[in-house]
């Protein structure tokens, strides 16, 4: 595919990116693949987050605190239902979003790696709405299972996933129990099979891959005993917050996929679990919808082809497969045939203008698009289509965004020369129409006239 | 829908009290060091954002040629109000028409700022920020007035009132202003929708349709009309209330003097006829509501009603007007001079029009803005030329405009 340099350094920063920074939409240089290579390489050492946010035992220690004392306001008379004490789990919360759309989605260059944090997050999906300690920990499971793991090799990431309090709660492995452990046989409780199905369906081996009911019930028993250490008193020595708990393991080998696991404790799971991430049911489904995120609804079967078997051949290095991707001709496609995510908009906007937005209006303005931050309808985490986000709900509430969007840029800078079609050209350079700049430079208001770059077709598609 | 909650949120509005106007207030200095029977002058601008059809707002029905323009007659859809032998007033404009008939309201046509490209960004960037090209955007002409003051007329210490949710470049600038917008006042754009849509359907056909299918279940309100401008700068209702609440300031002895309002909407390419009788109806509700409000101190007031640039001599293909050169300003209150229309009438004959398309302006806005700033304050023709409208030799302070 021949195209211009500067062609492909502006889709770069659309495709796989947040738009343009302070560094325009020249940002990727002359070769914009190299630059590409050059987040990868940079690793996840440049995707720490550097706000003073807590470790997910800090955040468990500071909700069990929170609740014991809306207990002790309740129990005093007249009671007091608590209602005014500052409540950390929402707090907590903000502190996350705005950690990442006001410091973490401006730092890159390109944005390739914060993209592919929003990936995997998606891909191990949370939903905060399900419990108190979710929500307080979801940012934390994001930083501390996700970021870290983005460059290495997906057995880590999913190891880091599957053992944080975050994803064992969430998928109720916490209250699995195997019947004939001896929690289980002095309770009479049992099996959840939730975190076993949802990882081998959604998570590594894909939905249809030829496993059975049984090898979800096994997997589910080598997996008791994945839990959460109790905060009840302090985080000390709480270590990452994971705790197996040897009571609740299920005792005696499992067969899974045809091979037999020895009862191992907590490596009877964890060697499943390498395993699966390792085969080529889980190379397909993985690569598959790193295309599709990136390229296309319906990806090239060549280049799925193509990162699966680099995928295979190194043993799951992700930052291999990235490079494939980026190396890969049918990525560049000049037509864009996917639609930035809610969340992705936000951040572009938020890039392209420098402004500084309260974490409160962020929050609400992902949710009015449809997409508040690790709050999915369920495991199988957000949409990834482009059918699933251009639809008349989905560019209505964009429009309401942008136009607020556009009116915070307008207060942030007072007396700062705004000028949106400096503002199109800057960000979007040779991906900007005519068309665009025609409807910019015809706007009324210059809030108009940013709200019209914001909804451009070429701000919009990628 | 969430949108109210969103931008009820994403926003401490600013208001009179959070700025420090209370301490302000307190801060003046007592009206009797004036020179007795001096004016205490009230000066408001107001800025129609979009670019007004001079045309329109008051046809030239004198002139033969009015009538031979594409498409003119139909424009108004009733007898405009008689203001002279030569012009006409909108129909929908009564109570400007009872303070013309009153000699306290005038009509400056064929008039335009020194800008002369169409491009609405840099037009309101001349028209406000005074300078004779785009990009001056540190501060507005008015605040600037402001600063050259002398001490003895500056009776606050906040002299300036910036009314909207965002200050006007006009009033912008070093000297501190006072900030106040409508609680309900809302960001409304009801042009958005149709220019995103027209984008879409010339660029974005996948786009276009859903847009479209948003339009069709209500999901979004495409079109101008009375609700989908409902509670923002193009609502009439909200210009009226903006306008008694300016009032309500400018009228206390310890409140502002100088109050600069913009609304939004006067950027007629479609169907101009009822939207502009729906704007023209906000714009004279809201003079008279300063009228009403200002009470005794209306005598010492004076409002400019400028925008950037004027329209298409001629109707376009879709009812509506293009962008243009020379158009209409206005200019009322007590302090006026005024039951008369101010023009060097240009004629309307195709040769006679602006590059063949335009009203040509044979007027300055400036040197109406300096006439009314010159006998209002006192402000010396070296500030008027340098200070206040930089470069601005050539644009002299029209004579005769206050009583």
């Amino acid at each position: 595919m021949v195209q211009s340099h500067d062609f492909e350094a502006a889709l770069a920063l659309s495709r796989f990116g947040l738009g343009s920074g302070s560094y325009g939409w020249h940002a990727a240089g002359g070769d914009a693949r190299a630059a590409l290579k050059h987040e990868i390489k940079a690793g996840s050492a440049a995707l720490r987050i550097d706000a003073p946010l807590l470790s997910t035992p800090e955040l468990l220690t500071q909700y069990y605190d929170y609740t014991q004392a809306v207990k002790a306001l309740r129990k005093q008379t007249p009671p007091d239902d608590g209602s005014k004490l500052p409540n950390p789990v929402a707090e907590r919360n903000l502190d996350e979003i705005g950690a990442r759309f006001n410091t973490a989605v401006m730092k890159p260059r390109i944005g390739f790696n914060e993209r592919l944090v929003m990936f995997w997050a998606n891909h191990f999906a949370v939903a905060t709405d399900k419990s108190s300690p979710i929500r307080i920990t979801a940012g934390a499971f994001e930083r501390e299972a996700i970021r870290p793991n983005v460059f290495g090799s997906f057995k880590d990431l999913v190891m880091a996933v599957e053992t944080h309090p975050c994803m064992l709660t969430y998928l109720d492995n916490i209250s699995s129990i195997g019947p004939q452990s001896r929690h289980g046989r002095s309770s009479r409780l049992g099996l959840n099979e939730n975190l076993a199905r949802e990882i081998m369906e959604l998570h590594i081996l894909g939905v249809g891959s030829g496993y059975t009911q049984a090898d979800v019930t096994a997997f589910a028993a080598a997996l008791t005993g994945w839990s959460v250490k109790s905060f009840s008193e302090s985080s000390e020595g709480a270590g990452d917050g994971f705790n197996f708990i040897d009571t609740n393991h299920q005792p005696g080998e499992q067969t899974v996929l045809g091979k037999v696991y020895p009862d191992s404790g907590f490596f009877q799971a964890a060697d499943i679990l390498i395993d699966l991430a390792s085969r080529p049911a889980t190379a397909r489904h993985i690569t598959f919808k790193l295309a599709r995120h990136f390229v296309a609804d319906v990806p090239p079967p060549a280049l799925v082809d193509r990162l699966m078997e680099n995928f295979l051949a190194t043993g799951g290095d992700l930052a291999s497969v990235y490079e494939t991707l980026i190396e890969s001709d049918e990525a560049w496609n000049p037509a864009c045939v996917k639609i930035r995510s809610p969340q992705e908009h936000l951040a572009a906007m938020i890039r392209t203008s420098g402004v500084t937005i309260r974490p409160q209006t962020e929050k609400q303005a992902l949710y009015v698009m449809g997409q508040s931050l690790w709050t999915p309808s369920g495991p199988n985490g957000f949409p990834d289509t482009f059918a699933a986000w251009a639809t008349p709900e989905g560019l209505s509430t964009r429009l309401d965004v942008t136009a607020l969007i556009a009116a915070q840029i307008i207060r942030a800078f007072p007396g700062h020369n705004i000028d949106p079609r400096e503002l199109a050209a800057r960000c979007l350079g040779p991906r900007l129409t005519d068309a665009t700049l025609q409807a910019i430079s015809h706007a009324e208001t210059v809030p108009q006239g940013l709200s019209l770059v914001f909804m451009s077709p070429e701000f919009l598609r990628r | 829908m969430e949108f109210k909650s969103l931008f009820a949120n994403g926003f401490s509005r600013r208001n009179l009290f959070q700025m420090g106007g209370v301490a302000a207030f307190g801060a003046f200095i007592p009206l009797t060091a004036r020179a007795a029977g001096a004016r205490d002058p009230r000066f408001i601008t107001i800025v129609l954002r979009g670019a007004l059809d001079g045309l329109t707002a008051v046809p030239p029905v004198g002139d033969p040629d009015y009538a031979r323009l594409h498409g003119r007659e139909a424009q108004t859809t009733s007898q405009p109000l008689p203001l002279n032998t030569m012009f006409g007033l909108h129909p929908a404009m009564p109570h400007f028409a009872a303070q013309y008939r009153a000699g306290q309201a005038l009509v400056v046509h064929a008039s335009a700022s020194p800008y002369r490209d169409r491009s609405h960004f840099d037009g309101q960037d001349v028209l406000e920020s005074g300078f004779t090209t785009p990009g001056h955007t540190d501060s507005g002409w008015m605040n600037r007035l402001l600063l050259t003051l002398r001490q003895d007329q500056r009776i606050t210490a906040m002299q300036g009132l910036s009314v909207g949710t965002t200050t006007p470049l006009i009033i912008r600038g070093q000297a501190d202003i006072l900030g106040w917008a409508p609680s309900s006042l809302s960001l409304k754009d009801p042009d958005l929708p149709g220019r995103v849509l027209a984008l879409y359907q010339e660029s974005d056909p996948a786009f276009a349709a859903t847009f479209r299918d948003a339009i069709k279940t209500n999901r979004i309100t495409a079109g101008f009309d009375a609700n989908s401008a409902r509670g923002g700068p193009a609502d009439p209702q909200m210009m009226a209330a903006m306008a008694t609440g300016t009032a309500q300031f400018l009228a206390r002895d310890d409140g502002p003097r100088i109050a600069a309002l913009a609304f939004e909407g006067w950027d007629t390419h479609v169907s101009e006829t009822d939207r502009l009788t729906r704007l023209l109806g906000g714009l004279d509700d809201a003079l008279y509501a300063f009228q009403h409000t200002l009470g005794p101190v209306w005598k010492d007031t004076a409002i400019l009603v400028i925008t950037e640039f004027g329209r298409t001599a001629a109707i376009n293909g879709t009812q509506g007007t293009d962008h243009g050169t020379g158009t209409t300003a206005f200019l009322t209150g007590g302090a006026v001079k005024g039951g008369r229309v101010i023009a060097d009438w240009p004629g309307l004959k195709t040769a006679q029009l602006y590059q063949g398309r335009d009203l040509a302006p044979t007027i300055d806005l400036r040197s109406i803005a300096k006439g009314v700033m010159a006998e209002l304050y006192d402000v010396s023709d070296k500030a008027l030329a340098t200070t206040i409208f930089s470069n601005s030799d050539t644009a002299v302070p029209m004579k005769g405009l206050i009583a």
